[in-house]
């Protein structure tokens, strides 16, 4: 692999990275807003009081401006899969592409339809097939949601599937076990549960905004009153989840939760750190530590902070004894808890991409025998294939970046934790009717908005960066999955989508808070 | 049910669909075709607004057919999309900034003065209105006159070396940009002249369209006067790409399975089709007696005809680059690297899941033309948009 090379993946996955980021500022919002619309607008059709159609329509305007964006940052992530990782579309397509296709099929078509029928249908449909017309479009985005993240859960568990030597390639052999793939599952629960979480938080917090500028102050109380209900059963559902997402990262990439934890050695009864500070080389926060491996046999690379004594332990494996493994007891082995070195993961996945060479050679020429052999040492020593493209004297490459990680994971955990405090407060201070006179309260509603966003984002990153440098965890890293293109043109369009997206983002906040300015309308 | 078919009847099966798709994503691309014509047609910018939300009222549509068209290609023949799109990165890329700008347009257009501003906007519409059709024809012509790619799916097995383990190669650094200039048969004209005639069809069904669904005289009498002007230009510019591919030097898959290349194997292909020269010449003439009732008979009833021809003319345009014999998207640089409906699909496996997906199609349909009739169910003016309240 030359630094050509290097340039074109390190800028492809920048691109991802920023066009994916970009795409989940304005997703949670339509996945959560469109049910508040939704039941809303029930409210208003069960009970026929129209001061419920004013309130829903003036958060329907605002899920007009969020969805369009959403919509435009969407094709692009589509698009990128065969533009910049042509090879993984090749690679896995064959399991990949089916719920990208159905997300189109299923879902898409459902909320584009039924979105253009809650606009503009007011004068056109009677009431209730306006009110089935607003749950449809919302029962899409979840639908779209679905499927996107059965494909992403798969790539952090490839399930379902086997390699066919003669296509090279992957194919599917269940797909039951694709969409009910364990990872999938529960990433998809915890991720709409944070995007109604977050929503709950943008209705909260605009609503907060009138109350302390005293406009508005029925809608906006009744706009609490729907938002902090939803908003607290869904960061429950977030944390129950979330703790589920931690555990399959224990189980299905380890790596990814010592990480996470920035777990130098494992231990069982590992402790968990509540509170801490990674203690790395400077400048290491985006790369992974293979500097600070590099001609030293082992580096120690610890986090200080306030421990809880097996709360790793249990927080991973439900069980104080469970042995946790840590980065190095990864990297370099450990024997006693039988744990693989990488120097043999990358050897025996040598063997597989050797064998597989050996096995097309043998079949070309009609060495049936032989082909048959070389068949069986690949299929022993698949399961390490991706591993086969590293340099087994740099096994630190498959390391992470541990600090980015860790940060993002304990950010999120802290923020989650004070998004149940506020929701109960809130909830409990309407109940009290004293909402409108605790100014504090309402200032934190307000700030707690950004701090939603921020753990959002996070969510992603630390799914995503720590799984690197994996695309497809054990089968194929991002060096084998970007396409054959030159980096200078992966660089123009990554800053052509930076400053385009910026700008429509800029034009977003601007309108968004222009109509919230303007606020409820008769 | 699926799981009785052949592999092969299979990978036809999702040929027909992707084509059908294609066929409505062409028709549908009538938003593109008024995203060129507000500026032209309006006097003032209450006609404008006219315009816009007529359009602006189908936008999701069409860009939803696009994601779902290049949603079902990955799913049915994954080597296409890895090649393509990572080949031809530049064309795909530049099709792709089009359409995020479009997206925004109709929503920000009057709610964002300040900033970027509407004209800004209205210029958004109008780059994604000429853009989109002509890049979308030009790609679908390099299914009859290839493109630079080599295709070496060994390639995965050469780890530790230099070379890259990348499968699929574009052979130009212009990345898709050469069909422009291809001299290989003449092909950047054919290419070319496919682009145009998409993007005048596109305008012409929008002028339909105006005509059928806006009640402002002076609208429709502006539509009726460039009515005159557009059908002649695409008439030209697709007879031109018909009788070009008809006598090119095109592939052909021989009995053993290896790429061959012979002048007017086009033609021959839809003569040993005819289901396909079928639905190709229906669509066609269609088109033609669509706009023969719009020009001599009664502009406001010809859509139908019209829009009807697109969709079969298209479906059979892309049925007989698949399904006649021909590599759907042959290479001109490694003719034998060209990609047939056979040798790019998914396994057999996938297919059929996908085939059972298939079914909730008709629904799908379904449900998007109910949703279509519901809007159009009065035409739209000035005063009406008065009583809307999510006005574009
Ligand atoms: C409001 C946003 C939000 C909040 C408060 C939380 N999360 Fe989260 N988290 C997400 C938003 C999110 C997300 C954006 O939805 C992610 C990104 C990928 C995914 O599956 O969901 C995510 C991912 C994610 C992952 C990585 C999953 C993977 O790699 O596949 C773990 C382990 C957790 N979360 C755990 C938690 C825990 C224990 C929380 C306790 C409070 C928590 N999250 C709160
Ligand atoms: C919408 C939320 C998402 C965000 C914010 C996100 C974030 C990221 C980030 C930060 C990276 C770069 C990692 C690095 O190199 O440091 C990345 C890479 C990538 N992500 Fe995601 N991701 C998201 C969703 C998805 C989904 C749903 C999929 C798959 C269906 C996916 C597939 C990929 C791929 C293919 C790469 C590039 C390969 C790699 O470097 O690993 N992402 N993403
Ligand atoms: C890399 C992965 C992703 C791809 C390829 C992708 C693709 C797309 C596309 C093409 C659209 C536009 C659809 C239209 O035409 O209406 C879209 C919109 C949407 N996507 Fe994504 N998406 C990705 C990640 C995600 C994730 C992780 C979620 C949710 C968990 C999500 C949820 C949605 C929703 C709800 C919409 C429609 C609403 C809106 O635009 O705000 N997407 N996406």
């Amino acid at each position: 692999m030359n630094e050509m090379h290097w340039a074109t993946v390190d800028w492809s996955r920048a691109q991802f990275a920023l066009t994916a980021l970009y795409h989940w500022i304005f997703v949670p919002l339509t996945l959560g807003l469109s049910f508040i619309l939704a039941i809303m607008e029930t409210i208003y059709y069960k009970t026929g009081d129209e001061k419920w159609l004013r309130i829903e329509k003036f958060w329907m305007k605002l899920f007009g401006i969020n969805f369009a964006i959403g919509v435009a940052t969407g094709i692009i992530l589509e698009f990128e899969f065969g533009t910049n990782w042509s090879n993984y579309s090749w690679f896995v397509g064959d399991i990949f592409g089916a719920p990208l296709a159905i997300e189109g099929i299923m879902a898409f078509f459902l909320e584009s339809t039924f979105v253009a029928i809650m606009f503009f249908g007011w004068n056109k449909v009677s009431r209730k097939v306006h009110l089935l017309a607003t749950w449809l479009t919302a029962i899409g985005t979840n639908l779209s949601a679905l499927w996107i993240l059965v494909a992403n859960g798969w790539m952090q568990n490839p399930v379902g599937m086997h390699f066919n030597p003669d296509t090279m390639r992957n194919e599917m052999l269940s797909f039951a076990h694709v969409l009910f793939n364990p990872v999938s599952v529960n990433k998809f629960v915890h991720t709409v549960f944070s995007a109604y979480t977050f929503s709950a938080l943008f209705v909260v917090a605009v609503s907060a905004w009138y109350l302390l500028k005293k406009r508005h102050a029925e809608q906006a109380k009744y706009s609490i009153l729907v938002a902090s209900a939803f908003g607290l059963l869904s960061i429950i559902g977030t944390i129950v989840t979330g703790d589920g997402s931690a555990k399959q990262v224990a189980r299905y990439q380890p790596m990814k939760l010592a990480a996470m934890e920035g777990l130098q050695k494992g231990s069982r009864g590992a402790p968990l750190i509540a509170i801490g500070t990674p203690n790395i080389r400077k400048g290491s926060l985006l790369r992974s530590v293979a500097e600070d491996f590099k001609g030293k046999d082992q580096v120690e690379v610890k986090i200080k902070g306030f421990e809880i004594p097996y709360g790793l332990s249990i927080l991973a494996f439900n069980d104080p004894d469970a042995f946790v493994p840590g980065i190095q007891d990864l990297v370099y082995g450990n024997e006693k808890e039988g744990i693989p070195s990488y120097k043999e993961r990358i050897r025996s996945g040598k063997i597989a991409i050797n064998a597989l060479a050996a096995y097309k050679k043998a079949k070309k020429e009609g060495r049936a025998d032989e082909a048959a052999r070389q068949l069986e040492t690949f299929k022993a020593h698949f399961k390490d294939f991706g591993y086969g493209y590293f340099d087994e004297n740099h096994p630190e490459a498959l390391v992470p970046p541990v600090t980015i990680s860790f940060f993002s994971f304990h950010t999120m955990v802290i923020l989650g934790t004070w998004f149940l405090v506020l929701f109960i407060w809130l909830y409990y201070a309407l109940f009290k009717r004293k909402l409108e006179t605790n100014k504090t309260l309402l200032r934190l509603a307000v700030i707690s908005f950004p701090l939603g966003f921020i753990a959002q984002e996070l969510g992603w990153i630390v799914a995503e960066a720590g799984r690197q440098p994996w695309v497809i965890q054990d089968l194929m890293p991002a060096q084998v999955a970007v396409s054959h293109i030159e980096s200078s043109g992966v660089i123009i369009t990554f800053f052509l989508f930076f400053v385009v997206f910026t700008a429509l983002l800029i034009a977003e906040i601007k309108i968004m808070t222009g109509a919230i300015r303007k606020g409820f309308t008769h | 049910m699926f799981e009785a078919m052949s592999y092969s009847a299979l990978q036809a099966y999702w040929w027909i669909l992707v084509s059908v798709i294609g066929g409505i994503l062409v028709f549908l691309m009538l938003v593109q075709g008024g995203q060129t014509l507000f500026p032209k047609l309006s006097e003032n910018e209450d006609q404008k607004t006219v315009l816009i939300n007529l359009f602006g009222h189908k936008w999701e549509m069409t860009f939803t057919t696009l994601v779902v068209f290049g949603g079902a290609l990955f799913a049915s023949f994954p080597l296409f999309y890895s090649t393509s799109f990572g080949g031809a990165y530049w064309v795909w890329m530049i099709i792709l900034f089009a359409f995020i700008v479009q997206a925004v347009s109709y929503e920000f257009r009057r709610r964002d003065k300040k900033f970027l501003g509407s004209r800004t906007y209205e210029f958004f519409l109008v780059i994604n209105g000429i853009i989109a059709p002509l890049l979308l024809g030009i790609a679908v012509s390099t299914f009859f006159t290839g493109s630079p790619f080599t295709v070496e799916k060994e390639a995965l097995v050469r780890m530790g070396t230099e070379q890259s383990v990348v499968i699929s190669r574009w052979g130009t650094v212009w990345h898709g940009l050469e069909a422009l200039w291809n001299t290989d048969g003449a092909a950047f004209l054919w290419n070319i002249a496919l682009g145009l005639a998409v993007f005048f069809l596109v305008r012409n069904l929008a002028l339909l369209y105006i005509i059928r669904m806006v009640k402002d005289e002076q609208l429709t009498a502006n539509a009726r006067k460039c009515l005159h002007r557009m059908v002649p230009a695409f008439l030209v510019f697709f007879l031109t790409w018909l009788a070009g591919i008809l006598f090119y030097k095109g592939f052909g898959v021989g009995a053993d399975g290896k790429i061959y290349r012979e002048a007017g194997i086009y033609a021959s292909h839809l003569i040993e089709h005819p289901v396909v020269l079928v639905i190709l010449l229906a669509g066609v003439l269609l088109v033609l007696y669509g706009f023969y009732v719009a020009l001599f008979r009664d502009a406001g009833r010809a859509f139908g005809w019209v829009g009807t021809g697109t969709v079969l003319a298209v479906t059979g345009i892309l049925l007989w680059a698949g399904l006649t014999g021909s590599p759907f998207y042959p290479s001109n640089l490694d003719w034998q690297s060209s990609l047939t409906v056979s040798n790019s699909s998914s396994s057999r496996f996938t297919l059929v899941v996908m085939s059972y997906v298939s079914l909730l199609v008709p629904f799908v349909a379904a449900y998007m033309v109910w949703a279509w009739k519901t809007l159009d169910k009065t035409k739209i003016d000035t005063a009406e948009l008065k009583t809307e309240e999510h006005v574009y």
